[in-house]
């Protein structure tokens, strides 16, 4: 019997779970999913924890409530990957051989990157809302906050999600507005990159909405320490920013099995080809998801087109036929801008994200890169669908793996 | 869309930065500098170019956590030799594309 690993059962691991599942011969392959974790997270959901919109068991279910019959779920951490030998070696002793496997491993916070990050401030006045402890002791902090600087911060690029810190501060703005305490919180936008967004027709629209909510942007900042006495933090060319609450999405790294494997980058994330999802380096291992290099957003959008992909090419690799190169960097983000309203947007390598319909080019009913209710309703409706059909691998209907030129206003 | 700069005419994108990187040279660093109020290009500053430039040779994607530990120059001085946005302001000045911070 023939073995394909998959490492990982968070969301894109779990998709290409069940993919596999119903398209692979399983009289010759046997599929295992290695995850040493009980819970599987809505990661989207802890943007909405800090602002009780969600509550903890709103995005937290068991990860084998997802996971098909017909794949055998490990319940174990793995140690490190042997690719030579194709063989995992787990924390327990056991070692698992692979003909194909698939690494799936997200991407974490590293705040001890940063001077001072993880100091005596940290989950006090300094919070991240990328883990589920981090969210919901923010939530506790925005409940007691009595005003002053809320600084929402990004420390470098890449990051999972490189929109969420945006909600966040547009979220925030529509909270203290229903508490009415707008006017006792100063809201500040530090980043490192020279505008709101990395493309340019998205950065200008998110910009004049940062400018219609009150909130301050500095840019360029390319943060050095945090001071935790004086609260503030400090960049390479000396300035500072004071905060009573910083909420700050620290560094993204790959996870340390890859630093143990020697198989990532110097951030962890493995060398990967964008287009056919396999390792630059050893043709049977595959990569979806936050954890590979590629130059695509790190989202669970992005994952979803990518397992389609990845499910026929390893259907290719199987059959010693060619790889497909058809992943087009595909991703599709609503952006809550707060008041019950939100964007979304809708690109891929190549094209940036522009105004126009979706899915139905001229139709909608969605509007691309504006405001409105309709999409902050997708927006809600989408944790629906992550449970029901995302991770299940089921197509959502009308919207396509490829991005889609149409309706687009290029 | 063309610029005129030290008496050359080259190919530059909407924000300066060379489209062609065969038409740098070191008249147009000069030249780009100065626009980027760097007074003077000293050999520190011409090292980080050439490193910027076999990076992008070797389709390396650029960071400015790779540049402080490619040995060349670390974090701080980068900031010191190149002020305000040391990676944008060195890459368009090394004749390269702007680094695609991923999104």
């Amino acid at each position: 019997m023939k073995k394909i690993l998959i490492l990982g059962a968070g969301t894109a691991g779990t998709m290409m779970a069940n993919h596999l599942n119903h398209e692979v011969d399983k009289k010759e392959w046997e599929i295992n999913i290695i995850d040493h974790r009980q819970e599987h997270y809505y990661q989207p959901g802890y943007l909405f924890l800090p602002f009780d919109i969600y509550e903890p068991e709103d995005i937290v279910k068991p990860i084998k409530d997802f996971i098909p019959k017909g794949v055998n779920l490990i319940n174990e951490k793995a140690l490190k990957i042997l690719p030579l030998e194709k063989m995992v070696q787990m924390v327990n002793g056991d070692q698992l051989h692979y003909d194909i496997l698939i690494i799936a491993t997200g991407c974490n916070i590293a705040p001890e990157e940063i001077p001072g990050m993880k100091g005596s401030e940290w989950h006090q006045s300094v919070f991240d809302f990328y883990t589920f402890e981090g969210s919901l002791a923010l939530r506790n902090a925005m409940r007691d906050f009595k005003g002053g600087k809320l600084v929402v911060h990004i420390t470098e690029m890449p990051i999972k999600c490189p929109v969420a810190p945006l909600e966040f501060a547009f979220l925030a703005d529509s909270y203290f507005k229903h508490k009415k305490m707008r006017d006792k919180v100063e809201i500040t936008y530090v980043t490192p990159l020279s505008g709101a967004f990395t493309k340019p027709k998205a950065t200008e629209a998110l910009s004049h909405l940062l400018d219609e909510k009150n909130i301050l942007q500095i840019n360029d900042f390319g943060i050095k320490k945090i001071d935790n006495e004086q609260k503030k933090m400090i960049d390479y060319e000396g300035r500072e920013v004071a905060f009573d609450l910083l909420v700050t999405v620290p560094t993204n790294k790959g996870d340390a099995l890859m630093e143990n494997s020697g198989m990532g980058d110097d951030l962890n994330f493995i060398p990967t080809n964008k287009a056919t999802l396999q390792s630059l380096h050893y043709p049977e291992v595959f990569v979806l998801g936050d954890a590979s290099n590629i130059p695509a957003s790190k989202a669970g959008s992005v994952a979803h087109f990518e397992a389609e992909i990845l499910t026929e090419n390893i259907l290719h690799y199987i059959k010693n036929e060619p790889l497909k190169e058809s992943f087009d960097g595909h991703a599709n983000c609503f952006i809550e801008t707060g008041n019950g309203k939100a964007l979304l947007i809708d690109f891929n390598y190549t094209h940036e994200p522009v105004e126009g319909s979706f899915p139905f080019p001229g139709i909608g009913p969605l509007r691309l890169l504006k405001e409105s209710r309709m999409n902050h309703m997708g927006k809600l409706a989408f944790r629906w669908i992550y449970w029901h059909m995302l991770l299940k691998g089921t197509h959502i209907p009308f919207v396509s793996t490829a991005m889609q030129e149409e309706g687009k206003h290029f | 869309m063309d610029k005129t700069i030290s008496g050359k005419t080259i190919q530059v994108n909407e924000e300066g930065y060379l489209t062609n990187f065969s038409e740098w040279d070191k008249d147009i660093a000069l030249a780009i500098s100065q626009e980027e109020h760097i007074e003077e290009l000293g050999p520190k500053h011409w090292k980080i170019i050439e490193y910027l430039q076999d990076q992008f040779k070797q389709e390396i994607p650029l960071s400015i956590r790779k540049i402080g530990k490619s040995g060349v120059v670390d974090i701080e001085e980068f900031y010191a030799l190149f002020p305000q946005g040391p990676l944008k302001k060195a890459t368009k000045i090394a004749g390269i594309p702007k680094p695609a911070s991923c999104i």
